[in-house]
């Protein structure tokens, strides 16, 4: 299990287009993958879920991977969140 | 069955886009799907599974049709919410979860849809930040879209022949659905000329007509109706001499919009050579294109205050300086005016603070001097979008000398930060007011000494000169635009404003109103900024008369002591020489 901070880089956000994202890089991974706000947990593969978090720009999240491909999936997820999705920083 | 003959009404409401349109009504309510419980066998899940996976197919099909359409016309910002809404249809564990507990509690799939879906409505619905409990109604959506096709039932939108369609109120999704089949008219009991369904409308050519309160309990589908979208007068039961009045006037506007078009190109211009800039009005960048069709001489007014509509906090600076910088960048050469934040304190207010009279309280300019920190960052946002040269500032509800000097300090201040920090703008970005509280008509001439230009808001200025809410029904007639007292102070304004070397224009719902549009020139109004969809008219009547003839008709009204005289003279005059011109 590995379970780690990651920062929200990008200047708009959580909204819908870096959601989809994360949902959709998630769904490459067998392991289980949750996020967490403020003690507030949802499935990082359901993007309703993740569009509850609607986390801003600084927010820090924690990430949590179970699963034999854990470390490749927080890897890639914690440079999609670097990279800020792509997005303006 | 008796068919008594109903007697015709006549109401008037907002015009939400223009055209005529003569038809049957077609009264569309929401529909609102009931959930039964079923418990279903063990031989029926594979059926049932199948049929909430054809259920959800649908749903995406029509979700794309309908983002398709809305990115098409409206453009990204606007196409997001759909966006959003396919992407719900997406999630692998709300689907997963439903699926899985169909197989084991055996019920039907409406059931476990509304009940799963439930559950994270609540999520989003509590949540802390206003982007997620948005999303909600979104959720909200696409559960609904997905119980309607659960059920077969075919969308609302497959209606037989042409309709009239009248409703409280029509989301931007309904108004694209119903666009497929052959829709003659939109009419609604709420909105706003500038809603969504008022733009999308605008944007298929379907006449629509909002604002008409108790419709609905005036009509049934099947009634017949005619809606004109150009006055936003709307005809129940129309006799035949109604109906003949009406398909006339429908076949000269088909030809004279034709006509029009070619005008888009030529300088708005009295046939003696009086130059007048004809600009637009808008509120949200979609409208950009359309000015541009319509040949408009840029912006007369931005209202800056629609960057709040469905936010909790302003704007940041930055933010605001990416709009105005477009703005600016689609409409030069051209100029386009940008009204500071008009809104009512009620934005910042609690509970406990709620004005009795907002509408003599708290608003306009008052509010921004008194949030400095806000205004400037708004300020600092304009200034900066201002390197082409082509953007100018107008403040709001002005009423004294002092608050246009408080305006100037500010406006000081965020050049002076700029200039610190070696941020470029416009050293002579323009600065005008707003004309629309009766002292500020009586003091027009000091005020044109501190700024370049006024424009006259004739919305507000008429209800506080006549003391009428225009949002009463019950004295809503009262407000008259061709009042005496109104005629007066519009020329007074401007020759308070031209004496002082200032321009003098109108952004309010008069500088369209054909009826009044001869009478403005002659007043010697310098700028008409008008809605889009009204340029075309008033450009070929500013071009089709003499400006010397403009005077005297202005002279002749402002001899009159009704306003029953002054319509009646100018109708008659508009009868003549524009009888191709919807005067309402």
């Amino acid at each position: 299990m590995i379970e780690q901070e990651v920062t929200i880089r990008n200047r708009a956000g959580l909204h819908t287009r870096p959601a989809a994202a994360i949902v959709k890089l998630a769904a490459k991974f067998k392991s289980e993958f949750f996020i967490e706000k403020d003690s507030f947990q949802i499935n990082g593969k359901s993007i309703i879920g993740v569009m509850t978090l609607a986390a801003e720009q600084g927010s820090k999240l924690l990430v949590r991977f179970d699963g034999p491909d854990e470390n490749e999936a927080y890897k890639a997820m914690s440079e999609l969140f670097e990279s800020g999705f792509g997005e303006p920083i | 069955m008796d068919q008594t003959i109903k007697q015709e009404m006549k109401l008037k409401g907002i015009p939400a886009s223009p055209g005529i349109a003569i038809g049957p009504v077609f009264l569309f309510r929401k529909h609102e799907p009931r959930i039964l419980i079923r418990t279903i066998t063990a031989g029926e899940v594979k059926q049932e599974i199948e049929r909430l996976q054809n259920a959800i197919t649908r749903s995406k099909k029509e979700l794309t049709k309908v983002y398709e359409f809305a990115e098409q016309k409206l453009g990204s910002a606007q196409s997001k919410i759909f966006e959003a809404q396919l992407m719900i249809l997406e999630d692998v564990v709300l689907f997963d979860a439903v699926y899985k507990r169909l197989k084991r509690e055996r019920k039907n799939a409406e059931y476990l849809i509304k009940n799963e879906m439930e559950k994270y409505h609540q999520m989003m619905k509590s949540s802390k930040d206003e982007y997620a409990r948005e999303r909600a109604d979104d959720l909200l959506d696409v559960e609904n879209r997905i119980l309607r096709n659960l059920e077969e039932q075919k969308l609302i939108s497959k209606i037989e022949g042409s309709h009239v369609v009248v409703s409280h109120n029509l989301a931007a999704a309904d108004t694209l659905i119903f666009s497929r089949n052959d829709v003659l008219a939109y009419v609604t009991e709420l909105g706003g000329a500038t809603s969504h369904m008022a733009l999308l409308a605008r944007a298929l050519k379907i006449p629509a007509v909002v604002g008409l309160h108790q419709l609905l309990s005036l009509v049934q589908t099947n009634d017949q109706v005619v809606v004109d979208g150009y006055s936003g007068t709307v005809v129940l039961y129309p006799n035949p001499e109604t109906l003949k009045y009406y398909k006339k006037k429908k076949t000269q506007y088909n030809t004279f919009e034709e006509a029009l078009a070619p005008l888009r190109d030529l300088p708005a211009e009295t046939l003696d050579g009086h130059r007048i800039k004809l600009a637009a009005n808008i509120e949200l960048e979609e409208e950009l294109e359309f000015i541009k069709l319509q040949g408009a001489d840029g912006i007369g007014l931005y209202r800056t205050e629609s960057l709040l509509i469905g936010k909790e906090v302003f704007p940041s600076e930055e933010e605001q300086y990416e709009v105005y910088h477009r703005i600016a960048e689609a409409v030069f050469p051209k100029q386009a005016i940008m009204r500071t934040f008009d809104i009512g304190g009620d934005k910042f207010m609690t509970q406990a603070m709620k004005e009795n009279n907002p509408f003599l309280g708290w608003r306009g300019i008052r509010v921004m001097l008194d949030k400095p920190q806000i205004f400037l960052d708004q300020l600092r946002a304009l200034l900066r979008a201002s390197t082409l040269k082509n953007l100018a500032i107008m403040l709001p509800m002005v009423t004294s000398i002092k608050e246009v000097k408080l305006g100037k300090q500010l406006i000081v201040q965020a050049k002076d930060d700029l200039r610190v920090h070696g941020i470029p703008f416009d050293e002579n970005l323009p600065l005008g007011v707003m004309i629309e509280v009766p002292a500020a008509a009586v003091i027009a001439d000091h005020l044109a000494k501190e700024v370049s230009f006024l424009s006259i808001g004739t919305n507000d200025l008429i209800q506080y000169l006549l003391a009428v809410d225009r949002g009463n029904d019950i004295v809503s007639d009262l407000f008259q635009e061709f009042h005496p007292a109104v005629i007066r102070f519009l020329r007074r304004i401007i020759e308070r404003g031209t004496q002082e070397h200032a321009w003098v224009g109108m952004c309010g719902q008069m500088a369209g109103d054909p009826l009044a549009t001869i009478l403005l020139i002659g007043l010697g109004l310098d700028e008409f900024s008008v809605v889009p969809n009204i340029l075309p008219e008033i450009k070929k009547i500013i071009r089709s008369i003499h400006y010397t003839e403009a005077q005297h008709v202005a002279e002749r009204v402002l001899t009159m002591q009704s306003e029953d005289e002054i319509k009646a003279f100018l109708k008659d005059l508009m009868n003549h020489k524009f009888p191709d011109i919807p005067i309402g």
